[in-house]
């Protein structure tokens, strides 16, 4: 077996057993954070085909981030208040079902993806990153500004949303939810990278000419590319508002946009498990040294530096070496 | 008499005061090798540019199939039969060799906004691949990555990937550039079958091989055509011997 295949089953081990040992040494709040862990994954596998898959350098996916953290808050809040989200000309409730507000946050951010990578992917390079940045932001300020939904301060749920079966406020319960949508996400993503289209889009990041000389137009590969990433992270948006129960336009910042990235980088830009590394890694960097400093982003910041400079494979290529081309 | 596949009437290309391109007219007809030759400068590579739709002509037409491509850009020309092979190896370097073939067919069958199989797993598209590295003979190297190929190996990978195209017309720019004697010559051996497939529109420095192979020889110089012939013609050609062959071939 390859090393990164081993390598791959002890990380997606990883984060059901330390929280099955939190349940059984009783520790919820651990419980809480390997859930967290898994969605910031979840949106670090979405950021992670158009950076890794398709070489598309988004500096705004908190703009999906936020709109799928957004879908929960908006549905769930006019749930829990009894009023409709709109009357005229056909009426529209709110929901607690996390299934159709998932369907939702897919669709939203998917949308927002495609009208986002529209405009800004006939840019490259440092433009690119600046448009996607600058439209994050206007989604960050447009939250800010809109009272009707809190505002600047954002939108409490009181109780988390219903999953068929389930009870969603036991943590280990939600873990499980969390945690089967990465794994599905993740078979996709693999399924994906394999795939015809993730062949010519890899390529496309390699070389455009080359994809443009068999009739292949890279800027349609991209786009779609697009549309999948930003959906994922809307997803994974929508469940990390209801892990929280809590919306704030902190979702939309550049902060975040800039965090899910730093999970990729730190995993290993292009690998499948790289934002499962870098988000696990992350927690666990938060919880331990946050423990110890206010300012722990100081020591993250110089493991960034450490990553860029001498691990380009990030954490995954550090142990497990470089990419072997699939065949 | 036959209808040429590749047609260029008048093109033109100037960038501000240089004429890359000067009013060059040609043809490329069924079963031919046409070879493209010329000094450093002339203009070739811009010229190839044009045909294949990576760069807009200041005016003129280019003909492919009968029909007028000249609005149309490098994709859409591709699609439509032209099969390019580059100066300096254009290629997906991490891909293994074998890949990048495929890839070359997957653009020929069109077929790429598939998302779930996995298409080396694909039978039809790996044969293809395999069979064009085959033909090239890098059969040997297919499971290499292309970034670890030698630069001749590329070129023969250039080729490979421009035959899984299927293509109606050959658009080839120095594929003997970097492949020694040997190599050449098996090259040279290997193209001069490939014409009865599809025609070549060859740009060749290598006068051996252009002198082989070509039923055609158009001469470029500042980015005119100064002479088209035969290869006999051609070495006859008395402004082609002043312009171009003077230098290294004057006995």
């Amino acid at each position: 077996m390859a090393r990164e295949t081993l390598l791959n089953i002890v990380l997606f081990a990883l984060l059901p057993v330390t929280a099955l040992a939190a349940l059984v040494l009783d520790e919820p709040f651990i419980i809480t954070l390997v859930t967290k862990a898994a969605i910031l994954a979840l949106a670090g596998v979405g950021l992670n085909i158009a950076l890794g898959l398709g070489g598309l350098v988004s500096f705004g996916h908190a703009a999906f981030f936020g709109l799928g953290g957004y879908a929960m808050g908006v549905l769930a809040s006019h749930a829990q208040s009894y009023t409709p989200i709109m009357e005229s000309p056909f009426l529209i409730e709110g929901t607690k079902s996390m299934l159709v507000i998932w369907g939702v946050a897919i669709v939203t951010s998917g949308l927002a993806a495609l009208a986002i990578g529209a405009l800004s992917l006939r840019t490259t390079g440092v433009y690119f990153i600046m448009i996607t940045l600058a439209f994050g932001q206007m989604l960050y300020y447009f939250a800010i500004s809109w009272p009707a939904y809190g505002g600047e301060d954002g939108l409490s749920i009181y109780i988390r949303n219903d999953f068929p079966g389930l009870n969603t406020l036991d943590p280990i319960q939600f873990f499980a939810i969390a945690f089967s949508v990465l794994a599905i996400v993740l078979f996709i993503a693999s399924r994906l990278a394999k795939s015809p289209f993730g062949l010519a889009l890899s390529a496309a990041r390699q070389n455009a000419e080359r994809v443009e000389t068999v009739g292949i137009t890279p800027l349609r590969l991209r786009l779609v590319a697009f549309v999948i990433s930003g959906a994922i992270t809307g997803l994974a948006g929508a469940l990390f508002a209801d892990l929280n129960r809590f919306v704030s336009p902190t979702m939309f910042s550049w902060h975040t946009s800039g965090e899910i990235m730093v999970f990729v980088i730190l995993g290993g830009v292009g690998r499948l498990f790289g934002p499962v590394a870098g988000a696990a890694l992350y927690i666990l960097l938060e919880h331990v040294l946050g423990g110890l400093s206010d300012f722990w982003h100081i020591y993250l910041g110089l493991l960034l530096l450490l990553v860029v400079l001498f691990a380009r494979g990030g954490l995954i290529g550090t142990i497990a070496g470089r990419e072997v081309a699939h065949d | 008499m036959t209808k040429p596949l590749l047609k260029l009437s008048n093109l033109n290309k100037s960038f501000g005061a240089l004429k890359a391109t000067d009013d060059v007219s040609l043809t490329l007809l069924p079963g031919e090798i046409h070879a493209l030759i010329g000094p450093n400068g002339a203009g070739k590579s811009t010229l190839i540019k044009q045909i294949a739709g990576g760069l807009r002509s200041n005016s003129g037409t280019v003909e492919f199939d009968g029909r007028d491509v000249t609005p149309l850009g490098t994709v859409a020309r591709a699609r439509a039969g032209l099969g390019r092979t580059f100066q300096i190896s254009s290629l997906a370097m991490e891909y293994t060799v074998l890949q990048n073939a495929v890839l070359g067919a997957l653009g020929q069958d069109g077929g790429v906004m598939r998302f779930f199989r996995p298409v080396m797993k694909n039978k039809a598209l790996v044969d293809r691949a395999m069979a064009a590295l085959v033909r090239v003979g890098l059969k040997d190297q297919a499971t290499k990555r292309t970034a670890d190929l030698s630069h001749g190996q590329r070129r023969l990978l250039e080729v490979a990937v421009a035959l899984t195209l299927e293509p109606k017309v050959f658009l080839m720019d120095e594929p003997m550039a970097g492949l020694g004697a040997s190599g050449s010559k098996r090259l040279t051996g290997f193209l001069d079958s490939l014409r009865a497939q599809a025609p070549i529109l060859l740009v060749e420095h290598d006068m051996d091989a252009v002198f082989a192979l070509a039923d055609r020889i158009s001469v470029l110089v500042y980015g005119r055509v100064i002479a088209t012939g035969t290869a006999d013609e051609i070495r006859r050609d008395p402004t082609v011997r002043e312009a171009y062959l003077g230098a290294e071939d004057a006995a």
